[in-house]
């Protein structure tokens, strides 16, 4: 490889220095050394020109920089808050109650999506024909739809058809169903529980030591104690009972009742959140249940027959078997359908559900102008979920590595 | 020599119930008590469901008609989907323009038939051409402003059409940005690598409605004024952006797939880095991705559906417009319906054969 000397042998005319640039060129540690210089160089210089831009266009525009706005008052209600807001709040208030919005949708969707989707995907891999067959038209048919067709579908198709507050759909007086909203009675907290929550607590502490006795002599002697899973119901169903009727408390709802046009009292699901649920919750779960299937599939029909002629039953085999080995491939695309449950729920903005987007990065980037400053934080806090989900799920699946080998 | 005749004893029938479609109805629907349980459930479901719906989007349907009123057989009002079809698939597109979004997509329908039916010859030059040139002949065909075509300005344009127009222009402009990255991503100069993994991961872990908002507020900051992009090439700049970085993750995979022998012997034969690359390892690495690529290209169809949120009239948004339309008030569930049914039948279209490319793929290796 290393001909400069062959060059210069064959044409003694050419300089020496255009040798010398020739031989540096070629030099396995200088090129590549060059070569980031160059894009190093080349960014600055974009980024220079971009920062350059954007302060004259900013300027020309009459619009301020930096991150005063976010004390200025905000002077806009939001739909829905976890926390305390109203319009005399900053800016930088709803920047906070639309991350609380976000999160509270994704959380739940994420918990809807996880058990429907496991339900349909071991539901497709069912001996039943007919079961099989309409978990598979499931996933076929919500997978291939835009997540936000499915959300003006349900938000504007289906809950806009639910009838006014007086006619309300209703189970027992205690649960309404109408145009403005899910209405559920919410339990009152009241001082008596305390201690049967305390108790519950204490009650489960006390279930974990008890199995891990119980496996620990289960390893040393091979016995385990007789009847151990009734004493753990026993255990965390008789404590706090027992504390119950001790302090004779009262679970108390506040139930939700008709008040001039609409329910009060409660806790109330705005239709918005409902929508958004309802499609994330369908269209993630059709995904979901692809990994399932897949996960399940992965594990080899020798494993389960290895099982089964070691004499385990097939509950069994299914729990110390199957599942964990389909885990370990359900676990890494199972995170990343709920990185994408996260993000696609900013697709809140398009019916309104004030999500981040759509309050910080809709209403207030509206109001003060300031785009540069509200998009970086939006994506930012998108990018802070993502990647500290993704690191979490490296170390998880070099754990797992560790372990296989 | 043996005389007698050998006769065969006719085989007895098997058992009424281990063959034919009884055995197949017990063991596949009556299985188990729990499975007849199901059986028996799901089969009043359906029966519940679906003559009603036959009944709504079929026989008492209304086809034609000027607007709501003509619907009034309390059946499903298809006669806003065909009063407004023309609309849907062009947007605002001027009628007597028609005729180029016709061509683009005849262009369209002739290169997936070329590409995807197995017995035609000269498929590199099909993809060649939808690679190279495909993007830029579409936008002059629709935009014109060339001697003989009039300039049609993007605002009008909408529908079905600019719904594959995006999907398209998206993909192909992202494809060897993706590809680039991948190559990057892999690379042995520490620079350039963090900076393509900076790239990839800061795309991937935002939403794309973001990237939409920052391209369609933002994106007009960044570049000197006097300088105006119209909107929907900004939302192409906000998709491309985006998509690369998936594409990126895809290309990898494949790359990640080419054994280590491979580039040994490149580097042996003494190829350069990219002569090795572009001759030897991105050939193979490609060909085990098309499926990756087919499955990334269905997400971002049914992505472009977001550029209703900055104003855009795809598909989806031209239909919502429509909605509102007071002379055809209350079709939201036909309307969405037929969205839906467009959307369906190409990203089922296009997963099915992914599928079959992955089959092949497999029987290969």
């Amino acid at each position: 490889m290393s001909d400069p000397e062959h060059v210069s042998h064959k044409n003694n005319s050419t300089p020496r220095f255009l040798i010398a640039l020739l031989r540096l060129w070629r030099d396995a540690s200088f090129r590549p050394l060059f070569m980031q210089g160059v894009v190093v160089l080349v960014i600055v210089m974009l980024g220079v020109w971009v920062i350059n831009n954007t302060m004259n266009n900013l300027e020309h525009r009459g619009i301020s920089t930096g991150f005063d706005f976010l004390s200025q008052e905000a002077g806009f209600g939001i739909l829905q808050s976890l926390v305390e807001y109203d319009e005399s709040h900053s800016y930088g208030r709803t920047f906070v109650v639309g991350i609380l919005n976000t999160l509270l949708v994704s959380g739940l969707g994420i918990f809807f999506a996880t058990v429907l989707g496991f339900f349909v995907g071991v539901a497709r891999l069912s001996s039943n024909w007919l079961l099989a067959r309409l978990a598979s038209v499931f996933v076929e048919t919500f997978r291939n739809i835009p997540l936000l067709l499915q959300i003006l579908f349900w938000y504007f198709a289906v809950l806009a058809a639910l009838p006014h507050p007086r006619q309300s759909y209703s189970m027992g007086d205690a649960v309404f169903l109408n145009l403005r909203g899910l209405f559920l009675p919410r339990p009152i907290i009241e001082q008596g529980l305390l201690p049967v929550m305390v108790s519950s607590l204490m009650a489960i502490g006390l279930a974990l030591l008890f199995r891990h006795k119980n496996r620990q002599r289960r390893i040393e002697t091979g016995k385990p104690f007789s009847g151990a899973r009734l004493w753990m119901v026993a255990l965390l169903l008789g404590i706090p009972a027992l504390a119950w009727s001790l302090s004779g408390a009262s679970l108390v709802f506040d139930t939700p009742a008709l008040k001039g046009f609409n329910f009060r009292g409660g806790i109330s699901i705005i239709p918005e959140l409902g929508a958004l649920l309802l499609a994330l919750t369908i269209y993630t779960a059709a995904f979901i249940a692809e990994v399932v299937r897949a996960g399940i599939e992965s594990v080899q029909k020798g494993q389960k027959e290895a099982a089964a002629s070691l004499g385990l039953q097939p509950g069994k085999v299914l729990k110390l078997v199957v599942i964990p080995q389909a885990m370990k491939v359900i676990i890494p695309p199972l995170t990343n359908q709920y990185l994408n449950l996260a993000k696609n729920s900013s697709l809140a903005t398009a019916i309104g559900y004030p999500d981040l987007v759509s309050v910080f990065a809709g209403t207030t980037l509206n109001q003060t102008g300031q785009a540069v400053e509200v998009i970086a934080m939006t994506m930012a806090v998108y990018l802070t979920i993502s990647l500290s989900v993704s690191l979490l799920m490296n170390t998880y699946n070099q754990r797992v590595a560790l372990i296989e080998r | 020599m043996i005389n007698h005749e050998l006769k065969m004893i006719p085989a007895r029938e098997p058992p009424i119930m281990a063959v034919g479609v009884l055995a197949w109805f017990r063991s596949n629907l009556f299985a188990s008590p729990l499975s007849t349980l199901a059986t028996l459930f799901i089969a009043y479901g359906l029966y519940l469901s679906v003559p009603p719906l036959v009944q709504w989007a079929l026989v008492d349907a209304t086809w034609f008609g000027a607007d709501s009123n003509a619907c009034n057989r309390g059946g499903a009002c298809w006669a806003f989907i065909t009063a407004r079809l023309d609309q849907f698939i062009y947007g605002f597109y001027p009628e007597e323009q028609q005729w180029r979004p016709n061509l683009f997509f005849a262009q369209l329908a002739l290169l997936i038939t070329w590409l995807v039916v197995k017995a035609t010859p000269g498929k590199k030059w099909a993809l060649g051409y939808s690679l190279l040139l495909l993007p830029f002949v579409s936008w002059f065909l629709l935009y014109g402003d060339l001697p003989g075509l009039v300039k049609v300005d993007t605002h009008l344009w909408g529908g079905l059409m600019l719904t594959l127009l995006l999907a398209l222009c998206g993909m192909i402009a992202s494809l060897p940005v993706g590809v680039l990255l991948a190559l990057g991503r892999r690379s042995n100069m520490p620079v350039i690598r963090s900076l393509c993994t900076a790239y990839i991961e800061l795309w991937r872990g935002v939403p794309l409605i973001t990237v939409l908002f920052m391209a369609s507020v933002m994106l007009p900051l960044f570049i000197p004024e006097g300088i105006v992009f119209d909107k929907l090439l900004r939302a192409l700049i906000g998709i491309i952006l985006f998509q690369s970085a998936y594409m990126a993750e895809v290309v990898r995979g494949g790359l990640q797939a080419i054994p280590k022998g491979q580039f040994e012997a490149f580097d042996s034969l003494g190829l350069s880095y990219w002569q090795g690359m572009i001759m030897i390892i991105l050939p193979q690495a490609m060909r085990l991705v098309i499926p990756g690529i087919v499955n990334t290209f269905i997400a971002l169809f049914k992505d472009t559906s977001l550029v209703l949120v900055i104003g855009l009239f795809d598909l989806l948004a031209i239909i919502q417009a429509g909605l509102n339309d007071p002379a055809w008030l209350g079709n939201s569930v036909e309307g969405y319906l037929f969205a839906a049914f467009v959307f369906w039948i190409f990203c089922f279209g296009m997963s099915k054969y992914s599928q079959r490319l992955e089959q092949q793929l497999h029987q290969r290796g």
